[in-house]
């Protein structure tokens, strides 16, 4: 009985994962490592991983920051009501329940070249929709409930006492997150760090919609994977595809050491 | 510090917590606030640390009004409940966190943590961290802690509370030999009567969000001024019609006057033990208790349970031997007032009869 | 050591401090607005902006784009699918929590690690691997064609993406739970007389069942909003395998956002009635 779970267990993975991860990279040496290098240096390749490259790195600083800050507000803030918290605590969810699609339709629908938004944007020449920072948006967008849920079941759980001890002992605010509660959160930080890394990265959904999938211009390195399908060029998707799961699992050991050290705290 | 609170009120949602608190504490002083949970004594501590902002009322160190100011500014060392030791810090950093803050001098803070691990009886536990140490050693790292910024008020919340029983009784004395050593104003807050009248210069008894009675554990043993009091204060029993009792009969003018009766105002035996026999009252033993260094009879007076305690020294009682009863006195009250009342009997026993 | 009287440095501070404490709050108060305001305008205003664009034009614009068959079909078929493969992942996420929690094996580490793998996964790139496992020419695909069955491009495709995307909800749902059951009260229904299918059914399952649901709602609302894998293994034939983000899409690239925003409510609407139910069946199972 044990051994038939066990076996099962296997063949779930063998077949669901590994089969088709190492279809990818197998997919990518097709023509050998000149034809993956090939694929891979393409200018328009390049300028895509540039793409995906500059939008985790600007999405991940932002709402690493806005996240932390809107976990501390959401426990611990007494200026808001608890009602009020409890409301904006399950808004924070609402994307997780939004497709990717239509959340770049809704930024397409608020700030695109028809709106009132982007045309007054584009009335000072700063195109949102189909530019990179309509791209940022709804990356922004898809990805901003990850450190928020990672961040507050921590802050709950340390209780606010030790932040409390603090203030007595003469800390501000500051000194008191610095010195108190980072300490505390700091590897949930992480593990939304990498959370936000490993969706922003893959991104298409919102980032296709909203971008225009203009090659060399709004082109990340997803949309070109898709664009190369669509185009029966599957050879040469298959090089980025390889970078980008690659990168996944990278990630994938990240989370791992991440959730570790978490736990440990 | 000598501190002041002026008609104090506090409010969560729609619970009064804090009720028209006014008090003041000369300098120096170690106080206890005792009653019983949720009866608004750490909402009260709060207020005076800072932690919490009070709806109305005043509260002013030396003098000064500091509602305004956060608990950064108030010059308080606070002892959490369950120490709220910062986790991932040594004792050491613990200790020196406050004198950081204040971007004190790093050879001063060494010597001042030093100094205070020396005094808490913690030197060699300086690296450790808080989850390698004993409850009662968190405690005293929590305590240091407090100390280290010289703080002018001392605040403790339940600070025996998630201690062993047995090392309760150690770190009570300990604390107030430090505190005295010290020489700061202290409040700390309980639920137990005996830590309170232990420790404590001077209690003050809160139930229902209101100070009922503030003086020193003696005082209020002696002359408690509310029901409340009475019956918490030591052991009791409830007696519904005081007049039914003997001596107390004057007290039947007063309708619905209740007598409350503490053990060691009643004395027990036989006919020849006492000189106005006219006092006493006959009894019936009910029940004994051996108490390890006493006996606890509870024996029937008139169809009423009252309790004593017998010295062991004494001839053993059985259960359903006849006694003599005398009750010395009573806290007697009723809807208007109360009031300790002597055996009127006992001291003035009829010489115009005789 | 002796702490004294110092009145002047109650003074002190608070003279010093006015000037500070002033800045201070404002600062606090620039913070918190920040916070807020971004929130609001990149939460909760999109949101809003999709409810008021798909009824500006009318109900009667509203109604039109619902009842194209198109677009209602699309609608269906999403659920359709995304039910399937629900299923599907509740029995075999079910399994393999069970398995990983309670069996010690080699590789069981590895396997633990590679079950987040579809969440780090570009879905992109997982449409492309069962493209090419799966697609024509693939050793697999001119195999189940000659057997007369047709995968990529038509609907099994599309269950197999979505059960590669949503493979870990089930697994991650169950697993804490599994760990919080004390192996005593399975030992107890033994000693107690009952059979290991009892128990299982009667102390194991029920415990379990929290997990199931929430994860399973999970999986399912996920599946209603895939589209990165899907759009590259589906036919996207209207009326067939033209699944509701495909044809969201499709309107928006044909310029005609009113028909996308008013199907986009649709699922929308659903989704956040899924997200209702798990939070309330996790607060439940909180309670418990």
């Amino acid at each position: 009985m044990r051994r038939l779970w066990i076996g099962l267990t296997y063949v779930v993975f063998i077949i669901l994962l590994i089969i088709p991860l190492s279809r990818i990279a197998i997919g990518a040496f097709e023509k050998g490592l000149d034809g993956f290098m090939e694929g891979l240096l393409r200018p328009e390749a390049l300028h895509a991983l540039m793409m995906t490259g500059l939008i985790v790195v600007l999405v991940t600083l932002l709402n690493a920051l806005f996240g932390i800050m809107m976990a501390l507000y959401l426990v611990r803030a007494n200026w808001l009501s608890r009602r009020i918290k409890g409301v904006l605590n399950s808004i924070v969810d609402l994307p997780y329940a939004v497709s990717p699609v239509i959340g770049g339709l809704m930024i397409v629908l608020l700030l695109g070249p028809d709106s009132i938004i982007g045309g007054f944007f584009e009335g000072i020449g700063f195109k949102v929709v189909y530019a990179f920072p309509g791209m940022v948006i709804a990356t922004l967008f898809v990805t901003f409930p990850l450190m928020v849920r990672e961040v507050m079941p921590v802050l709950q759980e340390i209780g606010h006492d030790q932040e409390q001890a603090a203030a007595t002992l003469g800390a501000y605010g500051w000194t008191t997150f610095r010195k108190v509660t980072w300490p505390s959160i700091r590897w949930a930080v992480v593990y939304g760090v990498v959370l936000t890394v490993a969706r922003s990265l893959g991104e298409f959904g919102a980032v296709l919609v909203v971008s225009g999938n203009i090659m060399n211009k709004t082109q990340t390195a997803t949309t070109l994977v898709y664009q190369d399908v669509e185009n029966f060029n599957v050879a040469a998707a298959n090089g980025v595809a390889l970078v980008l799961a690659a990168f996944s699992v990278g990630i994938l050991l990240l989370m791992e050491w991440a959730k570790k050290r978490k736990d440990v705290q | 510090m000598h501190v002041e609170v002026r008609d104090l009120n506090k409010h969560f949602g729609t619970f009064h917590a804090v009720k028209n608190v006014s008090f003041g504490i000369e300098k120096g002083h170690l106080i206890g606030l005792l009653g019983p949970s949720g009866g608004g004594k750490t909402s009260i501590l709060r207020m005076l640390a800072g932690l919490e902002n009070p709806d109305s009322g005043q509260i002013s160190f030396h003098g000064q009004v500091v509602n305004d100011l956060p608990p950064q500014e108030r010059g308080i060392g606070f002892v959490f409940q369950n120490y709220a030791l910062f986790k991932h810090m040594t004792v050491f950093d613990n200790i020196a966190f406050g004198l950081k803050v204040k971007k004190t001098p790093k050879a001063q803070i060494k010597d001042r943590v030093m100094e205070l691990v020396e005094l808490t009886g913690l030197k060699g536990f300086e690296s450790r961290y808080p989850h390698q140490l004993s409850g009662g050693q968190r405690q005293r790292v929590a305590f240091a802690r407090a100390l280290a910024p010289e703080p002018q008020l001392l605040l403790l919340d339940e600070p025996f509370a998630a201690i062993d029983a047995k090392i309760r009784q150690e770190l009570r004395s300990w604390l107030r030999e430090l505190i005295e050593r010290v020489g700061i104003t202290s409040i700390f807050v309980t639920h137990d009567q005996d830590e309170a009248i232990e420790v404590a210069d001077e209690i003050m008894i809160i139930n229902q969000g209101r100070v009922e009675q503030k003086g020193t554990p003696w005082d209020i043993y002696k002359e408690p001024t509310t029901p409340f009091v009475a019956s918490f204060i030591g052991e009791s029993t409830v007696i519904s019609s005081a007049a039914e009792l003997k001596g107390f009969e004057a007290a039947s003018n007063k309708n619905a006057t209740r007598a409350l009766i503490r053990p060691e105002y009643i004395e027990i035996g036989s006919e020849h033990d006492f000189s106005v026999l006219s006092a006493t009252e006959t009894g019936i033993v009910r029940h004994l208790h051996f108490r390890g260094s006493e006996w606890l009879v509870e024996v029937e007076v008139k169809g009423h349970k009252l309790i004593t305690y017998r010295s062991l020294e004494k001839e053993t009682l059985h259960p359903g031997q006849e006694v003599r009863v005398l009750v010395h006195r009573a806290y007697l009250f009723n809807d208007e007032h109360s009031w300790i009342e002597e055996n009127r009997l006992k001291v003035d026993p009829m010489p115009i009869m005789i | 050591m002796v702490c004294g009287v110092d009145r002047n440095a109650i003074r002190r501070r608070e003279g010093y401090d006015m000037t500070t404490w002033i800045r201070h709050r404002g600062w606090t108060w620039g913070f918190r607005s920040t916070v807020l305001l971004y929130f609001l305008a990149l939460i909760v205003f999109p949101i809003f902006g999709i409810y008021v664009q798909s009824f500006s034009s009318g109900w009667t614009h509203f109604a039109e784009s619902i009842a194209d068959p198109i677009a209602w079909k699309a609608v269906l078929l999403t659920i359709k699918l995304g039910v399937i493969a629900t299923l599907i992942n509740v029995c075999i996420g079910t399994m393999i929590a069970w398995v990983l929690i309670r069996y010690r094996f080699p590789g069981r580490t590895l396997l633990n690690s590679l079950v987040d793998l579809p969440f780090a996964l570009p879905t992109a790139v997982g449409g492309l691997m069962i493209l090419l496992l799966l697609g024509p020419g693939s050793l697999l695909g001119s195999l189940a064609e000659k057997m007369g069955a047709q995968i990529v491009f038509h609907q099994p495709a599309i269950v197999i993406a979505m059960l590669f995307v949503t493979f870990p909800f089930v697994i991650r749902a169950v697993q804490p739970l599994l760990e919080e059951l004390d192996p005593l009260e399975q030992e107890a229904a033994y000693t107690m007389g009952a059979s290991k299918a009892r128990t299982f059914f009667k102390v194991i399952l029920p415990s379990m069942l929290p997990g199931i649901i929430s994860g399973g709602m999970l999986a399912f609302s996920r599946a209603l909003a895939e589209f990165g894998a899907v759009v590259l293994v589906a036919g996207n034939i209207p009326g067939r395998t033209l699944i509701a983000s495909v044809f969201i899409f499709g309107e928006v690239e044909s310029d005609n956002p009113a028909g996308a925003a008013a199907v986009s409510i649709l699922l929308l609407t659903l989704s956040f009635i899924i997200l209702w139910v798990i939070s309330t069946v996790q607060q439940r199972g909180r309670r418990a």
